[in-house]
């Protein structure tokens, strides 16, 4: 086991590398002199100046690209051209706000589509499941900027059930007061693709032998279900679940935009608008990695919950 | 081949029956035949046919070339009964005022009130505590309108013929927009625009992503190596991460960036099954009589192995442009896909967040409905086309 991580953790170096040459060469070569970025930006030339040498813009890529190493390796990304916040100040406190709405949001989306997947995949092919499905599909082809448009407006705007934006300083407020209508609108968006998905996986293991025998010796449906299906059909869903990890951090990019919360996403797109390169690389950079590590975990996960599966 | 197809074949002429020579039908006939058969398929593929007959159409200018005219009065409200004044007219609402249609004419509830307001104010214009009272007090967006609504029927009214022939619709079928243009006209130019990206930008992606897999899966070794590691690198930056960063590189807009942007990261997916199809089938002995008979390899790669696998490729396609579409609808949004002066759904959508607030919702579920029932058609198709092409599969997705 050991072994196989130290492997794994190897290997996980060339990809690495390469997320570091990518954003590097789309930031460095691809996207030009910051100068030209910078000149719309900040009128001080000395500042500009000062920029341009601390990247070593002047001096040979595979300096640069030295500079851009040590960077991610200190976390150092210097301050950002637009707000002068230092970047990695930018990401530690980012990373609550977007964690508040993401881990209700990832636990309730879990609980029902899990829930819902198993009732539907057991009264496959009935009436209801096909409803079921057709609701999912339209729900999916509506565009989540039409699910957030129209949820805030009719929940906050008109109806004054929650707040129309904002965040505060304390958790408790953040998460009962400001949280609760993005995560309904997470929740709207994520169950239509989560249930098609988990469905699939429990029609996978329903016409199984083992169900069959469980039946036949007189399990109740209930324990079929919620015991044997659910477990065996949980490796799959545990392995989605932790491969749509990271991409979730940024994945609602647009409800933090929406409802002003200062999260990851928010900030990415923030920057975008800004050209604030160093906060843009910062966030590729690291959200990368954590993609990569948590590919790994995944697969440990894997093997922790499913015996059978051989780590090679 | 598989010969549990029933013996339908489409030749007519299967007379001779002494030569029992008949042709197989192909992987594509067969797949067709299977499509035909099914009905949600076929329905949601003349849905995706008609969008882009549309798209082709609006692209040449035959419909929606003068969505950007301003024909309606600013936020113009959805009225099929004011279609008669669209396009200024001066001889049917000259004829308007002296008949002013019965409310139950009005198909809407929200026109509802306004049929009302009209009808008290050509009744007796010094009654304005009337229309407060009426229906549509809750609504209050409506009031206004109705008053210039009232006004430009009368006007009418009075001028008669000397209308000009610019005159604004007071309303639209569909409504207008902020300056009045009409939404039906602009969702269609939209239509075109996300249609237009999601299709061209599936298309550079998924040769990408073919001609990846295909190098990588034929040769394998140090190449299959090299691909990987570029895969292995593309994939592991969230997408939409990936596409904003290059969005915020590139700092020009239009119609080609986005589509490349699209079509430059979202090629991952298609090379993973593409290079699993091309591992499969290099063993295969079709592909060792390509190389006996002296096929080079880029022949056995696109010649021979290619249709084998060309299935794949279109239901990668298709599954593609559905998601490319959805971006660009995203990006267009935010600000960072077509430039201002095009409109898309995604723009469509931006304005339609601050009309909302206005209570101006037509906009809003123009873009969203032509929307839906394009992907949906789109999605329903792919999953039908995938039954179609690989029935081993059916019913092991969502449908």
């Amino acid at each position: 086991m050991s072994g196989y991580i130290a492997r794994r953790i190897w290997q996980m170096i060339p990809t690495m590398m390469g997320v570091v040459l990518l954003v590097f060469v789309l930031f460095n070569t691809v996207g030009g002199d910051p100068a030209y970025v910078l000149a719309g930006k900040i009128s001080n030339q000395e500042q500009i100046d000062n920029i341009r040498r601390q990247l070593g813009v002047d001096q040979p890529y595979y300096v640069q690209l030295w500079i851009f190493v040590k960077q991610i390796v200190s976390a150092d990304f210097g301050a950002s051209w637009s707000t002068n916040e230092k970047v990695s100040h930018i990401l530690a406190t980012r990373l609550g706000p977007s964690l508040t709405v993401l881990v209700p949001l990832l636990i309730l989306d879990t609980l029902f589509s899990i829930g819902l997947a198993l009732a539907v995949a057991y009264v496959r092919g009935s009436l209801t499941d096909r409803m079921v499905m057709i609701v999912c599909t339209v729900g999916l082809s509506i565009s989540i900027l039409v699910y957030i448009i129209v949820f805030q407006y009719f929940f906050a705007y008109k109806l004054g059930w929650f707040p129309v934006q904002g965040w505060g300083d304390s958790f408790a407020e953040n998460l009962f007061r400001y949280a609760p209508l993005p995560i309904l609108i997470g929740l709207a968006v994520s169950i239509a693709p989560s249930l098609r998905l988990y469905r699939t996986f429990v029609l996978d293991e329903i016409n199984q032998d083992y169900v069959r025998t469980a039946r036949a010796k007189g399990v109740s449906e209930n324990r079929i279900m919620w015991i044997h299906v659910l477990r065996n059909a949980s490796i799959p869903i545990i392995t989605n679940l932790m491969a749509t990890l990271p991409g979730l951090l940024l994945g609602h990019f647009l409800i933090e935009r929406f409802f002003s919360i200062p999260g990851i996403g928010r900030e990415v797109i923030l920057a975008v608008e800004r050209s604030d390169f160093p906060v843009i690389k910062a966030i590729t950079v690291y959200v990368a990695f954590a993609t990569i590590a948590t590919n790994l975990l995944a697969d440990l996960t894997y093997k922790a919950v499913d015996p059978r599966v051989q780590l090679k | 081949m598989p010969h549990d197809v029933p013996m339908k074949s489409p030749a007519p002429a299967l007379a001779p029956r002494e030569i029992p020579h008949t042709v197989s039908p192909g992987l594509w006939t067969l797949a067709w035949r299977r499509l035909r058969n099914d009905y949600v398929g076929m329905v949601s593929l003349a849905i995706v046919g008609a969008f882009i007959v549309l798209m082709i159409l609006s692209a040449t200018g035959l419909i929606a070339g003068d969505w950007s005219r301003e024909v309606g009065t600013n936020y113009a409200p959805p009225s099929f009964i004011g279609a008669d004044v669209e396009g200024g007219t001066p001889a049917a609402p000259a004829a308007a005022p002296t008949a002013p249609p019965p409310a139950s004419e009005y198909k809407t509830s929200i026109v509802d009130p306004i049929g009302d307001v009209i009808a008290e104010l050509k009744g007796e214009k010094a009654a304005p505590a009337v229309p407060g009272a009426a229906p549509g007090a809750e609504e209050k967006s409506v009031d206004p309108l109705a008053d210039v609504m009232a006004d430009i029927k009368a006007g009418k009214g009075v001028k008669g013929e000397t209308a000009p022939a610019e005159v604004r619709a007071a309303t639209l079928p569909f409504g207008g927009d902020k300056w009045g243009r009409d939404v039906l006209k602009k969702t269609i130019k939209g239509s075109e625009t996300s249609i237009f990206v999601g299709i061209m930008s599936a298309i550079v992606a998924t040769i990408l992503g073919t001609v990846f897999g295909a190098l990588a899966g034929y040769y394998g070794k140090w190449v299959d190596d090299a691909f990987n590691w570029f895969y292995s690198v593309f994939s592991s930056i969230p997408y939409l991460l990936l596409v904003l960063a290059v969005a915020a590189v590139l700092q020009q807009k239009g119609m080609l960036t986005i589509i490349l942007i699209l079509g430059l990261t979202g090629w991952t997916g298609v090379f993973r099954l593409i290079r699993a199809e091309y591992l499969k089938h290099k063993a295969r002995e079709y592909v060792q009589a390509a190389d006996a008979i002296g096929a080079s390899n880029a022949r056995r790669m696109f010649i021979h192995i290619f249709p084998n696998v060309s299935h794949v490729v279109l239901v990668q396609l298709s599954i593609l442009t559905v998601g490319f579409i959805k971006a660009e609808v995203i990006l267009s949004f935010l600000g960072f896909g077509v430039p201002v002066d095009v409109v898309s759904w995604g723009s469509m959508l931006n304005e339609a967040q601050n009309e909302l607030i206005l209570g101006k919702w037509w906009q809003l579920v123009a873009a969203t409905v032509a929307m839906a029932t394009l992907v949906t058609a789109f999605s329903l198709f792919t999953d039908a086309l995938r039954d179609a092409l690989d029935p081993k599969l059916k019913g092991r997705h969502g449908h």
